[in-house]
């Protein structure tokens, strides 16, 4: 076997070698952190409960949204806490079902909540999906810096979506929202449906 | 051993990206995708759902808003009997039906109140939930794939809406009314050959 053939077997043999598994997150190779920022934004079942709390609280206003920009952050670390200390349950798809179907249903509504409302809205959600965080995170061994990347985005991302939710005023921009809140309720729907499904 | 090969040996060692993820992350992305193009792979859902669009902008307000919220949500709904496994007879004739009478209604410049005009084009998205929702490819993330379907169902329901903005101009009021009877005549093929 000549070398030239050797070498081009040994890159075949690399190139078709697959990387080991990484289970559970997407482990960016950027550290805990940054672990955490990619887990909220490559996550749905996270990610949209909290956009969908942000159109809400931006629907309700601009005192809905600066009490809900502080809030949910609070409440998911708390949860996030207590599951990082509790792991014992991992995955909960009833509450990511019923996350979507009640806070899509609510923005598509354009429902007339008190800020008070949306205020301890955000504090449920944010201690039940931190809590699925924090246990994952353990799971994981991703400790508390995951959770704080988890954390840190999603205050940034309530803060971009209230904010630009208050600023609309645009009647077809409004609309836009509810249809958002649609689509939440819709992909709510078909995870029941895959969820009934498995069972 | 010659620099050529060690070169094509170290480029591809080092820009092959890593190729398994375990466990929950796996078919995520192949599922997203999937679900974005089978809404837009099958022209008898594409020709209804831009359809509704054209509908809604012919109506005005509040139809044009009142239906691309309420047709996901009711299409979702049809998509969760097909997936817990409540049969619907005949949804391959309704979805062709629903492109048919959606045409002609867009063809007619049809005018039904709000509160007529709503459950029609919920009780057709039924039937396009049920026929479209449920096929996953194997591996593929349930959830990725509702999100997919889901966005791109809505991205054709603001397409038809766009297109109608050419509502406003005389010109385009007629131009609007031939792509709805053009809309029905393909969908009637699509009835014929759901009939066949």
């Amino acid at each position: 076997m000549s070398g030239t053939i050797r070498v081009l077997a040994a890159a075949a043999a690399i190139v078709l070698w697959p990387a080991t598994a990484l289970a559970h997150l997407v482990t960016t190779g950027l550290g805990p952190f940054y672990d955490g920022v990619s887990h909220f934004a490559l996550t749905p079942e996270d990610f949209l409960p909290a956009i969908a709390l942000a159109l809400l609280a931006g629907q309700r206003g601009s005192r809905a949204g600066r009490l809900a920009l502080f809030a949910l952050p609070s409440a998911w670390l708390a949860g996030g806490l207590v599951g990082l200390a509790l792991p014992t349950i991992h995955t909960a798809t009833l509450v990511t079902t019923l996350s979507f179907l009640a806070l899509g249903g609510l923005v598509a509504a354009e429902a007339r909540l008190r800020p008070e409302w949306v205020t301890a809205l955000a504090v449920v959600v944010g201690l039940l999906h931190g809590y699925l965080n924090g246990a994952a995170m353990a799971q994981a061994k991703l400790g508390t810096l995951g959770l704080a990347g988890i954390v840190s985005t999603l205050f940034v991302a309530v803060a971009l979506a209230a904010a630009m939710v208050v600023a609309i005023r645009a009647p077809w921009g409004r609309v836009a929202v509810r249809v958002a809140g649609s689509w939440i309720v819709a992909i709510g729907l078909l995870l029941l449906g895959w969820s009934l499904r498995a069972a | 051993m010659t620099r050529g090969p060690l070169a094509v040996l170290t480029v591809l060692a080092t820009l092959w990206p890593s190729l398994a993820f375990a466990h929950t992350e796996q078919g995520r992305a192949a599922g997203l995708l999937a679900g974005l193009q089978h809404p837009v792979s099958g022209l008898d859902h594409v020709l209804a759902m831009v359809s509704v669009g054209l509908w809604g902008a012919q109506l005005g307000a509040p139809a044009v808003w009142l239906l691309p919220v309420t047709f996901p949500m009711v299409m979702a709904f049809g998509g969760m009997l097909g997936l817990i496994g409540v049969p619907l007879p005949g949804v391959e004739v309704g979805v062709a039906l629903s492109g048919v009478l959606l045409g002609l209604a867009v063809l007619a410049e049809w005018r039904p109140a709000v509160w007529a005009a709503a459950p029609i084009v919920g009780f057709f998205a039924i039937f396009h939930g049920h026929a479209h929702a449920t096929e996953l490819p194997a591996g593929a993330s349930g959830l990725l794939y509702s999100v997919g379907f889901v966005v791109a169902t809505g991205t054709l329901h603001v397409v038809g809406i766009g297109i109608g903005v050419i509502h406003r101009w005389g010109w385009g009021r007629v131009a609007l009314r031939a792509t709805g009877g053009l809309v029905a005549a393909a969908a009637a093929f699509f009835l014929w050959r759901a009939f066949a």
